[in-house]
Protein backbone atom coordinates (compact mmCIF):
# COMPACT_ATOMS: atom_id res chain seq x y z
CA UNK A 1 0.00 0.00 0.00
CA UNK A 2 1.57 3.54 -1.03
CA UNK A 3 1.83 5.72 2.00
CA UNK A 4 1.64 9.18 1.86
CA UNK A 5 4.87 9.79 2.90
CA UNK A 6 6.63 8.16 -0.86
CA UNK A 7 4.28 10.72 -2.34
CA UNK A 8 6.00 13.12 -0.06
CA UNK A 9 9.50 11.90 -0.98
CA UNK A 10 8.68 11.95 -4.77
CA UNK A 11 7.40 15.28 -4.57
CA UNK A 12 10.50 16.52 -2.56
CA UNK A 13 12.84 14.76 -5.33
CA UNK A 14 11.10 17.04 -8.09
CA UNK A 15 8.00 18.77 -7.69
CA UNK A 16 6.30 18.43 -11.12
CA UNK A 17 3.17 20.25 -10.51
CA UNK A 18 3.20 23.76 -8.56
CA UNK A 19 0.83 26.65 -7.23
CA UNK A 20 0.61 30.40 -8.73
CA UNK A 21 -1.93 28.69 -11.08
CA UNK A 22 -5.35 29.76 -11.92
CA UNK A 23 -7.71 27.21 -10.67
CA UNK A 24 -10.05 28.07 -8.11
CA UNK A 25 -9.94 28.10 -4.59
CA UNK A 26 -11.07 24.80 -3.23
CA UNK A 27 -10.59 22.94 -6.82
CA UNK A 28 -10.65 19.34 -6.61
CA UNK A 29 -8.05 19.00 -9.21
CA UNK A 30 -4.70 19.49 -8.63
CA UNK A 31 -5.64 16.72 -5.85
CA UNK A 32 -6.13 14.27 -8.98
CA UNK A 33 -2.88 15.48 -10.60
CA UNK A 34 -0.48 15.78 -7.85
CA UNK A 35 -1.65 12.48 -6.46
CA UNK A 36 -1.13 10.79 -9.87
CA UNK A 37 2.06 12.23 -10.67
CA UNK A 38 3.79 11.85 -7.43
CA UNK A 39 2.54 7.75 -7.61
CA UNK A 40 4.58 7.49 -10.75
CA UNK A 41 8.63 6.71 -10.00
CA UNK A 42 9.67 6.88 -13.68
CA UNK A 43 10.18 10.05 -15.45
CA UNK A 44 6.49 11.29 -17.26
CA UNK A 45 5.33 13.21 -19.90
CA UNK A 46 1.72 14.40 -20.06
CA UNK A 47 -0.36 14.88 -22.11
CA UNK A 48 -4.06 17.40 -21.70
CA UNK A 49 -6.83 17.72 -22.97
CA UNK A 50 -8.82 21.26 -22.92
CA UNK A 51 -10.20 22.20 -20.02
CA UNK A 52 -10.04 23.75 -16.74
CA UNK A 53 -6.63 22.32 -15.80
CA UNK A 54 -5.17 22.91 -19.17
CA UNK A 55 -6.52 26.43 -19.35
CA UNK A 56 -5.59 27.82 -15.55
CA UNK A 57 -2.00 25.82 -15.59
CA UNK A 58 -0.86 27.30 -18.77
CA UNK A 59 -1.54 30.35 -19.12
CA UNK A 60 1.44 31.93 -21.25
CA UNK A 61 4.07 32.70 -20.74
CA UNK A 62 3.76 30.86 -17.69
CA UNK A 63 3.17 27.09 -16.41
CA UNK A 64 2.33 24.95 -13.36
CA UNK A 65 4.02 21.83 -14.88
CA UNK A 66 7.33 21.00 -14.28
CA UNK A 67 7.25 18.34 -16.58
CA UNK A 68 6.95 17.74 -20.66
CA UNK A 69 3.76 18.62 -20.93
CA UNK A 70 1.70 19.00 -24.39
CA UNK A 71 -1.58 20.21 -25.31
CA UNK A 72 -2.86 20.31 -28.92
CA UNK A 73 -6.93 20.48 -28.62
CA UNK A 74 -10.02 19.78 -26.84
CA UNK A 75 -11.12 16.82 -28.89
CA UNK A 76 -7.22 15.04 -29.61
CA UNK A 77 -5.66 14.47 -26.45
CA UNK A 78 -5.69 10.91 -26.41
CA UNK A 79 -4.37 10.81 -30.33
CA UNK A 80 -1.50 13.59 -29.38
CA UNK A 81 -0.23 11.19 -26.50
CA UNK A 82 -0.75 7.73 -29.16
CA UNK A 83 1.68 10.16 -31.63
CA UNK A 84 4.33 11.27 -28.75
CA UNK A 85 4.29 7.38 -27.31
CA UNK A 86 5.09 6.03 -31.22
CA UNK A 87 7.93 8.73 -31.46
CA UNK A 88 9.27 7.53 -28.47
CA UNK A 89 9.04 3.97 -29.18
CA UNK A 90 10.59 4.50 -32.76
CA UNK A 91 13.42 6.87 -31.59
CA UNK A 92 14.33 3.71 -28.81
CA UNK A 93 14.60 1.86 -31.40
CA UNK A 94 16.90 3.54 -33.50
CA UNK A 95 19.05 3.59 -30.49
CA UNK A 96 18.52 7.65 -30.10
CA UNK A 97 16.24 7.00 -26.39
CA UNK A 98 18.18 4.73 -24.09
CA UNK A 99 15.76 1.55 -24.05
CA UNK A 100 16.17 0.86 -19.94
CA UNK A 101 14.72 4.43 -18.90
CA UNK A 102 11.09 3.81 -19.17
CA UNK A 103 9.10 6.88 -19.42
CA UNK A 104 5.42 7.20 -18.21
CA UNK A 105 3.13 8.94 -20.69
CA UNK A 106 -0.41 10.23 -19.19
CA UNK A 107 -2.93 12.50 -20.54
CA UNK A 108 -5.19 14.11 -18.25
CA UNK A 109 -8.51 14.95 -19.49
CA UNK A 110 -11.55 16.45 -17.82
CA UNK A 111 -15.41 14.66 -18.50
CA UNK A 112 -16.31 17.60 -21.44
CA UNK A 113 -12.79 16.27 -23.13
CA UNK A 114 -13.35 12.58 -22.32
CA UNK A 115 -16.96 12.01 -22.24
CA UNK A 116 -17.82 13.98 -24.57
CA UNK A 117 -15.43 15.70 -26.97
CA UNK A 118 -12.00 13.26 -27.35
CA UNK A 119 -14.03 10.43 -26.92
CA UNK A 120 -13.51 8.94 -30.11
CA UNK A 121 -9.63 9.29 -30.17
CA UNK A 122 -9.60 7.97 -26.66
CA UNK A 123 -11.15 4.94 -27.89
CA UNK A 124 -8.79 5.14 -31.30
CA UNK A 125 -5.84 5.14 -28.48
CA UNK A 126 -7.45 2.17 -26.26
CA UNK A 127 -7.87 0.00 -29.67
CA UNK A 128 -4.51 0.55 -31.00
CA UNK A 129 -3.33 -0.23 -27.97
CA UNK A 130 -0.58 2.33 -26.69
CA UNK A 131 1.22 2.51 -23.65
CA UNK A 132 0.12 5.12 -21.73
CA UNK A 133 -2.22 6.07 -18.81
CA UNK A 134 -5.53 8.42 -19.32
CA UNK A 135 -6.81 9.69 -16.21
CA UNK A 136 -10.25 11.68 -16.53
CA UNK A 137 -11.06 14.36 -13.80
CA UNK A 138 -14.99 14.27 -13.49
CA UNK A 139 -16.38 17.11 -12.62
CA UNK A 140 -19.57 16.03 -13.69
CA UNK A 141 -20.02 19.35 -16.37
CA UNK A 142 -17.90 21.93 -18.46
CA UNK A 143 -17.36 23.99 -15.48
CA UNK A 144 -14.55 25.97 -17.52
CA UNK A 145 -16.72 27.71 -20.17
CA UNK A 146 -19.78 28.32 -17.19
CA UNK A 147 -20.96 25.16 -15.89
CA UNK A 148 -22.88 23.74 -18.84
CA UNK A 149 -23.79 19.79 -18.87
CA UNK A 150 -22.19 17.10 -20.57
CA UNK A 151 -22.83 13.66 -20.52
CA UNK A 152 -21.08 13.10 -16.95
CA UNK A 153 -23.97 15.51 -15.37
CA UNK A 154 -26.08 13.39 -13.42
CA UNK A 155 -29.66 13.31 -13.48
CA UNK A 156 -31.78 15.57 -12.16
CA UNK A 157 -28.39 18.64 -11.61
CA UNK A 158 -29.14 21.96 -12.43
CA UNK A 159 -26.48 23.62 -14.86
CA UNK A 160 -26.69 26.58 -17.08
CA UNK A 161 -27.55 24.17 -20.28
CA UNK A 162 -30.22 22.68 -18.33
CA UNK A 163 -31.60 24.65 -15.27
CA UNK A 164 -34.02 24.06 -13.05
CA UNK A 165 -37.21 26.19 -13.40
CA UNK A 166 -40.91 26.08 -13.84
CA UNK A 167 -40.53 23.38 -17.29
CA UNK A 168 -37.16 22.29 -16.42
CA UNK A 169 -36.04 20.06 -13.88
CA UNK A 170 -32.60 20.48 -14.24
CA UNK A 171 -30.48 17.48 -16.45
CA UNK A 172 -33.42 15.26 -17.98
CA UNK A 173 -31.15 12.51 -18.68
CA UNK A 174 -28.94 9.85 -17.09
CA UNK A 175 -25.23 10.57 -16.72
CA UNK A 176 -23.09 8.05 -19.12
CA UNK A 177 -20.92 5.63 -17.84
CA UNK A 178 -17.78 6.02 -19.33
CA UNK A 179 -15.80 3.80 -17.04
CA UNK A 180 -17.60 0.71 -18.85
CA UNK A 181 -17.10 2.14 -22.12
CA UNK A 182 -13.16 1.92 -21.28
CA UNK A 183 -13.77 -1.71 -19.96
CA UNK A 184 -15.49 -2.78 -23.34
CA UNK A 185 -12.29 -2.02 -24.73
CA UNK A 186 -10.63 -4.89 -23.17
CA UNK A 187 -7.74 -2.80 -21.95
CA UNK A 188 -6.05 -4.63 -19.32
CA UNK A 189 -6.86 -1.93 -16.62
CA UNK A 190 -9.59 0.28 -15.85
CA UNK A 191 -10.52 2.26 -12.41
CA UNK A 192 -12.70 4.30 -10.83
CA UNK A 193 -11.61 6.34 -8.13
CA UNK A 194 -12.10 9.43 -6.32
CA UNK A 195 -10.25 12.62 -4.86
CA UNK A 196 -11.48 11.66 -1.39
CA UNK A 197 -9.35 8.51 -1.29
CA UNK A 198 -5.93 9.12 -2.81
CA UNK A 199 -4.51 6.05 -1.18
CA UNK A 200 -6.88 4.05 -3.61
CA UNK A 201 -6.12 7.01 -6.70
CA UNK A 202 -2.14 6.07 -5.84
CA UNK A 203 -2.55 2.54 -5.51
CA UNK A 204 -4.70 2.31 -8.93
CA UNK A 205 -2.25 4.26 -10.53
CA UNK A 206 0.95 2.22 -9.82
CA UNK A 207 -0.95 -0.67 -10.88
CA UNK A 208 -2.37 0.62 -14.37
CA UNK A 209 0.58 1.75 -15.41
CA UNK A 210 2.37 -1.54 -14.63
CA UNK A 211 0.19 -3.17 -16.87
CA UNK A 212 0.92 -3.93 -20.75
CA UNK A 213 -0.88 -1.37 -23.19
CA UNK A 214 -3.30 1.63 -22.07
CA UNK A 215 -5.09 2.11 -19.14
CA UNK A 216 -7.88 4.52 -17.91
CA UNK A 217 -8.90 5.50 -14.85
CA UNK A 218 -11.92 7.95 -14.32
CA UNK A 219 -11.11 10.33 -11.09
CA UNK A 220 -14.53 12.08 -9.32
CA UNK A 221 -13.24 15.71 -8.83
CA UNK A 222 -15.10 18.22 -7.12
CA UNK A 223 -16.02 22.06 -8.23
CA UNK A 224 -17.13 24.51 -5.47
CA UNK A 225 -18.54 26.80 -8.14
CA UNK A 226 -20.79 24.49 -10.42
CA UNK A 227 -21.39 22.00 -7.53
CA UNK A 228 -22.36 24.95 -5.21
CA UNK A 229 -20.48 23.54 -2.12
CA UNK A 230 -18.11 25.28 0.09
CA UNK A 231 -14.66 25.82 -1.48
CA UNK A 232 -13.53 23.79 2.02
CA UNK A 233 -15.90 20.77 1.54
CA UNK A 234 -14.36 20.05 -1.43
CA UNK A 235 -12.98 16.72 0.00
CA UNK A 236 -16.18 15.94 1.83
CA UNK A 237 -18.69 16.02 -1.04
CA UNK A 238 -15.86 13.49 -2.78
CA UNK A 239 -16.60 10.92 0.16
CA UNK A 240 -19.97 11.26 0.51
CA UNK A 241 -20.21 10.35 -3.17
CA UNK A 242 -18.32 7.11 -2.61
CA UNK A 243 -20.49 6.48 0.87
CA UNK A 244 -23.59 6.93 -0.71
CA UNK A 245 -23.10 4.56 -3.79
CA UNK A 246 -22.93 7.33 -6.23
CA UNK A 247 -19.62 7.12 -7.03
CA UNK A 248 -18.39 3.50 -6.56
CA UNK A 249 -14.81 2.78 -6.14
CA UNK A 250 -13.78 -0.43 -8.59
CA UNK A 251 -11.34 -1.76 -11.01
CA UNK A 252 -11.24 -3.89 -13.54
CA UNK A 253 -7.93 -5.64 -14.25
CA UNK A 254 -7.55 -7.76 -17.51
CA UNK A 255 -11.63 -8.24 -17.42
CA UNK A 256 -11.76 -9.29 -13.48
CA UNK A 257 -13.82 -6.86 -11.64
CA UNK A 258 -13.16 -6.09 -8.15
CA UNK A 259 -14.78 -3.55 -5.64
CA UNK A 260 -11.97 -1.39 -3.91
CA UNK A 261 -13.73 0.23 -1.16
CA UNK A 262 -17.05 -0.62 0.33
CA UNK A 263 -18.16 2.09 2.80
CA UNK A 264 -18.51 1.08 6.67
CA UNK A 265 -21.77 2.75 6.36
CA UNK A 266 -24.00 3.40 3.59
CA UNK A 267 -25.36 6.71 3.61
CA UNK A 268 -28.48 7.90 1.89
CA UNK A 269 -27.95 10.09 -1.30
CA UNK A 270 -30.05 12.46 -0.33
CA UNK A 271 -27.22 13.70 2.02
CA UNK A 272 -25.03 14.45 -0.73
CA UNK A 273 -27.42 16.18 -2.73
CA UNK A 274 -28.30 18.61 0.20
CA UNK A 275 -24.50 19.70 0.11
CA UNK A 276 -24.95 20.95 -3.25
CA UNK A 277 -26.43 24.06 -5.01
CA UNK A 278 -27.24 22.23 -8.19
CA UNK A 279 -29.69 19.70 -6.38
CA UNK A 280 -31.28 21.92 -4.35
CA UNK A 281 -34.84 22.08 -6.30
CA UNK A 282 -34.87 18.34 -5.94
CA UNK A 283 -36.04 18.95 -2.33
CA UNK A 284 -39.11 21.21 -3.56
CA UNK A 285 -42.57 19.53 -2.56
CA UNK A 286 -43.61 18.64 -5.88
CA UNK A 287 -39.83 17.33 -6.87
CA UNK A 288 -40.47 15.04 -3.45
CA UNK A 289 -40.36 11.20 -6.46
CA UNK A 290 -37.16 12.10 -8.10
CA UNK A 291 -35.14 11.38 -5.08
CA UNK A 292 -36.66 7.65 -4.34
CA UNK A 293 -35.92 7.14 -8.29
CA UNK A 294 -32.60 8.45 -8.08
CA UNK A 295 -31.95 6.29 -4.57
CA UNK A 296 -33.68 3.11 -6.38
CA UNK A 297 -31.27 3.31 -9.25
CA UNK A 298 -28.04 4.01 -7.36
CA UNK A 299 -29.18 0.57 -5.20
CA UNK A 300 -29.80 -1.38 -8.54
CA UNK A 301 -26.42 -0.13 -9.72
CA UNK A 302 -24.72 -1.27 -6.57
CA UNK A 303 -26.71 -4.79 -6.65
CA UNK A 304 -25.18 -5.52 -9.67
CA UNK A 305 -21.42 -4.51 -9.22
CA UNK A 306 -21.62 -6.51 -6.02
CA UNK A 307 -22.89 -9.59 -7.85
CA UNK A 308 -19.72 -8.89 -10.69
CA UNK A 309 -17.45 -8.71 -7.58
CA UNK A 310 -18.56 -11.92 -5.97
CA UNK A 311 -18.56 -13.10 -9.16
CA UNK A 312 -14.86 -12.33 -9.83
CA UNK A 313 -13.03 -12.46 -6.05
CA UNK A 314 -12.22 -15.36 -6.43
CA UNK A 315 -9.39 -14.65 -9.07
CA UNK A 316 -7.89 -11.63 -6.94
CA UNK A 317 -5.15 -12.35 -4.20
CA UNK A 318 -7.81 -12.73 -1.05
CA UNK A 319 -8.78 -9.57 1.07
CA UNK A 320 -6.34 -9.94 4.88
CA UNK A 321 -7.81 -9.05 8.10
CA UNK A 322 -9.09 -5.57 8.48
CA UNK A 323 -8.59 -4.52 5.08
CA UNK A 324 -11.35 -2.62 3.23
CA UNK A 325 -9.27 -3.04 -0.23
CA UNK A 326 -6.45 -5.36 -1.49
CA UNK A 327 -3.34 -3.65 -2.92
CA UNK A 328 -1.95 -7.01 -4.09
CA UNK A 329 -1.75 -6.97 -8.37
CA UNK A 330 -1.51 -10.36 -8.67
CA UNK A 331 -4.39 -12.25 -10.03
CA UNK A 332 -4.83 -16.10 -8.40
CA UNK B 1 -1.79 34.33 -50.56
CA UNK B 2 1.20 33.37 -49.50
CA UNK B 3 3.37 30.79 -50.59
CA UNK B 4 2.72 27.44 -48.51
CA UNK B 5 5.80 26.93 -45.83
CA UNK B 6 7.53 23.45 -44.85
CA UNK B 7 6.78 21.85 -41.68
CA UNK B 8 10.21 22.54 -40.54
CA UNK B 9 9.80 26.41 -41.20
CA UNK B 10 6.36 26.70 -39.12
CA UNK B 11 6.98 28.42 -36.08
CA UNK B 12 6.54 25.54 -33.25
CA UNK B 13 3.34 26.32 -30.52
CA UNK B 14 3.87 27.93 -27.54
CA UNK B 15 6.70 26.65 -25.84
CA UNK B 16 7.76 27.58 -22.12
CA UNK B 17 10.43 26.35 -20.24
CA UNK B 18 9.45 26.08 -16.72
CA UNK B 19 13.22 26.80 -15.37
CA UNK B 20 12.91 30.25 -16.54
CA UNK B 21 9.07 31.16 -14.73
CA UNK B 22 8.01 32.98 -11.78
CA UNK B 23 4.71 31.77 -11.25
CA UNK B 24 2.58 34.51 -10.38
CA UNK B 25 1.17 34.92 -6.71
CA UNK B 26 -2.41 33.89 -5.67
CA UNK B 27 -2.30 34.70 -2.04
CA UNK B 28 -4.29 38.38 -3.45
CA UNK B 29 -7.51 35.48 -3.85
CA UNK B 30 -7.93 34.91 -0.21
CA UNK B 31 -11.33 36.48 0.76
CA UNK B 32 -10.39 37.34 4.31
CA UNK B 33 -8.96 34.00 6.01
CA UNK B 34 -5.80 32.18 6.43
CA UNK B 35 -4.93 28.84 7.54
CA UNK B 36 -2.41 28.68 10.49
CA UNK B 37 -0.85 25.36 12.19
CA UNK B 38 -0.97 24.41 16.22
CA UNK B 39 2.62 22.76 15.70
CA UNK B 40 1.41 21.12 19.09
CA UNK B 41 -1.39 19.01 17.63
CA UNK B 42 0.27 18.12 14.26
CA UNK B 43 1.08 14.92 14.21
CA UNK B 44 2.57 15.10 10.78
CA UNK B 45 -0.21 13.25 8.53
CA UNK B 46 0.40 15.56 5.34
CA UNK B 47 -3.06 14.99 4.32
CA UNK B 48 -3.38 19.01 4.10
CA UNK B 49 -0.08 18.77 1.86
CA UNK B 50 -2.03 16.33 -0.51
CA UNK B 51 -5.23 17.96 -0.43
CA UNK B 52 -4.19 21.73 -1.01
CA UNK B 53 -5.00 22.88 -4.48
CA UNK B 54 -2.44 25.33 -4.66
CA UNK B 55 0.61 23.28 -3.36
CA UNK B 56 1.10 26.01 -0.89
CA UNK B 57 0.90 23.52 2.38
CA UNK B 58 4.87 22.93 2.29
CA UNK B 59 6.39 19.80 3.15
CA UNK B 60 10.07 19.65 4.05
CA UNK B 61 11.16 16.23 3.19
CA UNK B 62 8.44 14.38 4.28
CA UNK B 63 7.49 16.39 7.23
CA UNK B 64 4.58 18.83 7.71
CA UNK B 65 6.40 22.43 7.38
CA UNK B 66 3.66 25.31 7.44
CA UNK B 67 2.28 27.20 4.66
CA UNK B 68 3.42 29.69 1.77
CA UNK B 69 0.82 32.29 1.46
CA UNK B 70 2.24 33.86 -1.51
CA UNK B 71 0.32 30.97 -3.52
CA UNK B 72 -2.42 30.33 -0.88
CA UNK B 73 -6.11 30.91 -1.95
CA UNK B 74 -7.59 30.69 1.28
CA UNK B 75 -9.93 27.98 0.79
CA UNK B 76 -9.59 26.10 3.94
CA UNK B 77 -9.41 22.98 2.51
CA UNK B 78 -6.45 22.15 4.57
CA UNK B 79 -8.48 23.34 8.38
CA UNK B 80 -11.27 20.75 7.10
CA UNK B 81 -9.29 18.06 6.58
CA UNK B 82 -6.94 17.95 9.37
CA UNK B 83 -7.94 15.16 11.41
CA UNK B 84 -6.42 17.23 14.55
CA UNK B 85 -7.62 20.45 14.43
CA UNK B 86 -4.05 21.48 14.61
CA UNK B 87 -4.55 23.99 11.18
CA UNK B 88 -7.47 26.86 12.09
CA UNK B 89 -8.14 29.91 10.13
CA UNK B 90 -7.61 33.56 11.41
CA UNK B 91 -8.64 36.73 9.94
CA UNK B 92 -5.89 37.75 6.73
CA UNK B 93 -4.96 40.65 8.52
CA UNK B 94 -3.70 39.26 11.68
CA UNK B 95 -0.25 39.08 12.33
CA UNK B 96 0.98 35.15 12.57
CA UNK B 97 4.57 34.03 12.43
CA UNK B 98 6.21 33.12 9.07
CA UNK B 99 4.80 30.02 7.18
CA UNK B 100 2.13 30.41 9.92
CA UNK B 101 3.92 27.71 12.41
CA UNK B 102 2.41 28.06 16.54
CA UNK B 103 4.14 26.21 18.79
CA UNK B 104 3.35 26.64 22.72
CA UNK B 105 0.81 28.87 22.14
CA UNK B 106 3.60 31.55 20.23
CA UNK B 107 5.53 31.53 17.38
CA UNK B 108 7.76 28.76 16.70
CA UNK B 109 11.59 30.05 15.60
CA UNK B 110 13.38 27.84 13.44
Amino acid sequence: MPTIKQLAANEAKEKRFRGGHSLCSGCGIPIVVRTVLNSIETPVVVVNATGCLEVATTRFPNTAWNVPWLHVAFENAAAAASGVESAYRALVKRGKLPADEPVTFVVFGGDGGTYDIGLQSLSGALERGHQFLYVCYDNEAYMNTGIQRSSATPFGASTTTSPEGKISFGKAQQRKDLTAIAEAHHVNYVGQSAISHWHDLSDKVKRAVEVDGPAFINVLSTCQLGWRHEPREAVKVAQLAVDTLFWPLYEVVKGRFRLTHIPEEIVPIETWLRMQGRFKHLFKEENAGALEVIQQQIFDEWERLKERDRNDRAHFAPLQKDQTFTTEFEMV
Amino acid sequence: MNELKKYHEIPIGGTVITKDVVQPKTGGWRMGEKPMVNLDKCVNCLICWLDCPDTAVLAEGTDFFGFEYDYCKGCALCAEVCPTDAIVMVPDDQEVPEYGRMLNGGPHEN
